[in-house]
């Protein structure tokens, strides 16, 4: 029998296999940010160990920083950032820190800088690690405790998860985006419906995805509730990491593009579990609740609580979102848009942004911040900015911003956000705050109008 | 990491699902750079609710929390760990956990125990009509008890032993140093570097 794209990537790195226990799993590229890292180089100096492998490792400042350039005014941000410089100073791990021109959001960078390779392993304190997976990489958030071993030891102990595919048949309809195939297979599937699984999104409609589309649809992966989603490397994949500051060059090209050419799902290989997705159906599709499972076709009403899989935690929800069932979607009046994050901050995004805004004008308060600094410095050199600023947009530096608020960037209580990030909860962008997850288009369309709008209606 | 052998507590029941980790600590807690103090912000948007259950005096000094399914799901932060240790439990029950937080509480001691969504229910009624109640969670018989019930639960032997042995990973693969650079010395040349 074959192997599926995870096996043989899985099998690839590991170290150690004994009965009765997890595989130890060597990791080809650890990332690192200011928040869930400073309890880890804590433990190493408390027992005199080293980072393992430094060259393997990259930091960057992303979760804290403020997006309008200047001094952290927040002392506690302060501090951690600078945390995360000492600790990269003492240990030997590079650091892109805020002002520099590499800085920027750890799963935008990690790729823009083609870091991130097909067949690696990847982890980061961060549970969207599992953007990387775009690249048929095996990628997957950890908490501190695993960082620390990760730092001492270059290794990670893991039970092979089962494997999930997530068939995509037909063709997304024009204006119908990566966001809204990942936000419409998690309602689907439910935000635990890939625990325990590595997912491998494949057919049609993944294929003709650009490597910034497959990297929205990894990214969520884990609000399916798995670990790691990947989708097999082909020409885009190769054509998108050509030329970039750590991909192979010359011969070890060559025999790099031989390799991978090899990483795709044997045809009689079986998965554990298998879905399917007709894509042909889609349309621009949002969040209205409290989780991302609880999402829509923006052009349906919000359900009544009775009619969802979970009617008491879809009434808390409503509640929470001040919202009622029945109301037209596009009825739901926005506050604040916000476009940016791992999801949705790379540069094809904001292209796709400045198309609808240019000649427009914004009537909610709409942030836009590029997911790194070099994603500013090319939208920039395209005139990006200048389309956005003149709609009346905010054109910011790079960060986490607004995904989760814990940089100045946050929702006040009651306000309502259509948002390109990835989490709708209860206050993740600010205590109180009310969360529409949305594809940029949609975001850059209800920008305009105030209220959750298709780019169609505009 | 703190050895777990075997737990009896008061239970509290927290009838939600998709308990995500932003709620269980809040991001603005995450600044801290100490492993210690995040029992105060645990659940810390929900107890400015009066009626939120950990509010109830009833419930005081309950050490295994009874979750609907879906329990830690979404960022990867262990900081959600810590707040639930340093609040006072030992044990979450929940017929679904997020895979990073389950894997993040074994890590450090926090025992995740899965039963069935039914079971949990009629423990979360039992509790309900009896919150003295004392509830038994037996890591080495894989084990819930309590009077009028008791439930089996599936964890791996491996972490099992680690968590009854209260062992640390790093010490455990340390042991294997020598694999890990034989393994180094077979990894293909082209893959990146940092520098």
């Amino acid at each position: 029998m074959g192997l599926t794209l995870a096996e043989k990537v899985w099998e690839r790195h590991v170290v150690r296999r004994a009965d009765g226990e997890p595989d130890l799993l060597y990791i080809d590229l650890h990332l690192v940010h200011e928040v869930t890292s400073p309890q880890a180089f804590d433990g190493l100096r408390l027992a005199g160990r080293k980072v393992r492998r430094p060259e393997l490792t990259v930091a960057t400042e992303d979760h804290n920083v403020p997006t309008v350039l200047g001094p952290i005014a927040d002392p506690v941000s302060k501090a951690q950032v600078e945390t995360l410089r000492k600790n990269a100073a003492e240990f030997g791990v590079r650091l892109y820190p805020m002002g520099d021109a590499g800085q920027g959001v750890v799963h935008i960078i990690g790729p823009q800088f083609g870091l991130t390779q097909p067949g690696m392993t990847v982890v980061c304190g961060d549970s969207h690690t599992s953007t990387h997976g775009a690249f048929g990489a095996i990628a997957f958030g950890i908490g501190t405790s695993e960082v620390e071993h990760v730092l001492a030891t270059q290794t990670l102990p893991v039970y092979r998860p089962k494997t999930m595919a997530i068939e995509v048949n037909g063709e997304l309809p024009y204006g119908v985006t990566a966001k809204d195939l990942i936000l419409a297979i998690i309602a689907q599937i439910g935000t635990g419906g890939g625990q325990g699984h590595i997912i491998e999104y494949r057919g049609e409609a993944v294929r003709k995805l650009s490597m910034e589309g497959r990297m929205t649809v990894c990214n969520m992966s884990i609000e399916a509730g798995a670990r790691a989603g990947m989708i097999a490397p082909d020409e885009t994949t190769f054509a998108y990491l050509k030329g970039r500051r750590h991909a192979p060059t010359g011969e070890a090209w060559d025999t790099a593009v031989e390799y991978w050419r090899t990483l795709r799902t044997d045809d009689d290989a079986v998965f554990d579990t298998v879905v399917e997705i007709d894509a042909s159906t889609l349309s621009p599709f949002v969040t209205w609740g409290t989780n991302p499972g609880q999402g829509a076709p923006l052009n349906t009403a919000i359900p009544a609580p009775e009619d969802t899989g979970d009617p008491a935690a879809a009434r808390r929800a409503l509640e929470y979102m001040g919202l009622t069932a029945g109301t037209p979607l596009t009825e739901v009046r926005v506050d604040t848009v916000f476009v940016g994050s791992c999801t949705n901050g790379r540069l094809e995004d904001l292209r796709v942004v400045a198309d609808l805004l240019r000649g427009r004008t914004v009537t909610a308060r709409t942030l836009i911040v590029p997911g790194s600094m070099q994603v500013k410095a090319d939208a920039e050199a395209e005139g990006l900015h200048e389309v956005f600023t003149a709609a009346g947009a905010e054109w910011r530096a790079a960060g986490c911003s607004m995904c989760l608020g814990m940089n100045p960037d946050t929702l006040s209580p009651g306000e309502r956000s259509a948002s390109t990030s990835n989490r709708n909860f209860e206050g993740r962008q600010g205590k109180g705050g009310r969360t529409h997850l949305v594809s940029p288009q949609v975001a850059a369309a209800t920008a305009v109008t105030g209220r959750l709008t298709a780019p169609a209606d505009l | 990491m703190e050895a777990f052998t075997t737990h009896t507590g008061r239970a509290v029941p927290l009838r939600r699902s998709n308990v995500d980790t932003d709620q269980i600590i809040p991001a603005v807690w995450l600044k801290q750079v100490s492993r210690t103090g995040f029992e105060k912000g645990l659940f810390a948007a929900w107890r400015e609710d009066p009626a939120f259950v950990l509010n109830d005096p009833t419930y005081e000094n309950a050490s295994i929390l009874v979750s609907g399914p879906d329990f830690g799901t979404g960022s990867s932060r262990e900081h959600a760990v810590w707040a639930l240790q340093q609040y006072g439990f030992r044990v979450v029950i929940s017929a679904r956990f997020g895979d990073i937080f389950r894997n993040n509480s074994t890590k450090m001691g926090l025992l995740p125990v899965v039963l069935p969504a039914e079971v949990v229910e009629k423990l979360q009624a039992e509790v309900e009509a009896d919150p003295a109640l004392e509830v038994t969670v037996d890591l080495a018989a894989r084990e819930v008890r309590w009077a009028g019930g008791s439930a089996a639960f599936e964890i791996d032997d491996y972490t099992r032993w680690r968590l009854l042995e209260g062992l640390d990973d790093i010490g455990l693969t340390l042991r294997h140093a020598d694999d890990i650079s034989t393994y180094e010395s077979g990894r293909q040349r082209w893959l990146p570097t940092t520098v």
